[in-house]
């Protein structure tokens, strides 16, 4: 029998990204919420430090006053992760980077998403990767959503990317993890960390990925489009949390049948 | 006056405008916003400095909700 590792347990078990460390293995976004307060109570329920916000125009000629998403999530608390989401090419995702790196004071760690298809919001692979290469060559830090190919992700972090973001299923979907196997693989080779991103529809799924051996978990719809989002928001939490707790365990091994009960089989009255 | 392509859309502002006037123009002062210009970021520190051309092709950016 090993003695119990008190060090497992009481560890410090952090998320580090390009250097930088994080308690939250859950990534969360901010957009479909009703307003900037749900979106915060919801973010503060996750417990996420690392948040992905949109750049987009500003609304010419529209009320001024308009309030800002920046003045309900203060860089000061939380890391904003400025993504792509909405470009179809790798020179629109550069210049959208660097939009939000003037924007945000110079911020090089990013999220680049480069999609294929406006129905099934797919990403193209081939313009992610070149987009990467760019981005990577100016100085960003690069954390990029692809497919779950492992080939592809292979690519991504031989040419620098900081994590791989694998799809779970579809954005948007809720559908879960439609292919562990190919995560495992992902996983088992990549020496930066591979969060899934997308597909994510409860927690049980959360904790599947966790469980999987993902660093983390990035998701927006699963907990804005909840009939109670702060309430999926710490569902969320604990989901991440308990599947890294087991994953970091061990599982016992699984048997068709194990004729190995749990309590003893001597002592038995008849 | 000079006629620029501001987000997509024509819009005419005045001769020897800079990039602070724009932006001062849309109310937008002192708000997180970022600026390119022809495809080039102009960083803050020298939207003062830097003056619009006829048929600049501006973009003035902020960060919304995403996912």
């Amino acid at each position: 029998m090993n003695a119990p590792n008190e060090n497992l347990v009481t560890h410090d078990d952090l998320l580090v990204i390009s250097g930088r460390a994080y308690r939250s293995r859950l990534l969360v976004g901010t957009g479909k919420y009703k307003d900037f307060a749900a979106t915060r109570a919801a973010i503060d329920a996750s417990g996420a430090e690392i948040v992905t916000v949109a750049i987009r125009r500003t609304n010419i000629g529209q009320n001024p006053n308009e309030p800002s998403l920046l003045d309900h999530l203060p860089a000061s608390h939380f890391t904003l992760l400025p993504n792509t989401a909405g470009c179809y090419s790798a020179d629109d995702a550069v210049r959208t980077l660097r939009l939000a790196r003037e924007l945000l004071d110079g911020q090089t760690l990013v999220k680049l998403e480069v999609l294929g298809d406006p129905q099934t919001l797919f990403p193209n692979v081939r313009e992610t990767i070149h987009a990467a290469e760019t981005l990577v060559k100016d100085g960003f830090e690069v954390m990029v959503y692809t497919s779950d190919d492992p080939i592809i992700a292979r690519e991504l972090e031989a040419v620098g990317c900081v994590a791989i973001m694998p799809l779970a299923s579809l954005i948007g979907s809720g559908m879960g993890i439609l292919n562990p196997w190919n995560l495992r693989l992902i996983i088992e080779q990549a020496k930066v960390p591979v969060l899934v991103d997308a597909g994510v529809g409860t927690a049980s799924d959360a904790a599947v990925a966790m469980e999987l051996g993902c660093a983390g978990v990035l998701m927006n719809t699963a907990i804005a489009l909840a009939e109670h989002p702060v309430l999926m928001a710490g569902a969320m939490k604990k989901a991440v949390e308990a599947g890294r707790e087991a994953y970091r365990a061990g599982r016992m091994p699984r048997k068709l049948y194990a004729a190995a009960p749990s309590s003893p089989t001597s002592g038995l009255i008849a | 006056m000079l006629s620029i392509v501001l987000n997509g859309s024509c819009c005419r502002c005045a001769d020897q405008a800079t990039v602070a006037d724009l932006i001062r123009e849309l109310a937008l002062e002192g708000e997180r916003v970022a600026v390119e210009r022809n495809g080039e970021i102009v960083p803050r520190s020298r939207h003062g400095e830097t003056r619009l051309a006829d048929g600049d092709r501006i973009e003035v950016v902020r960060a919304v909700g995403g996912g």
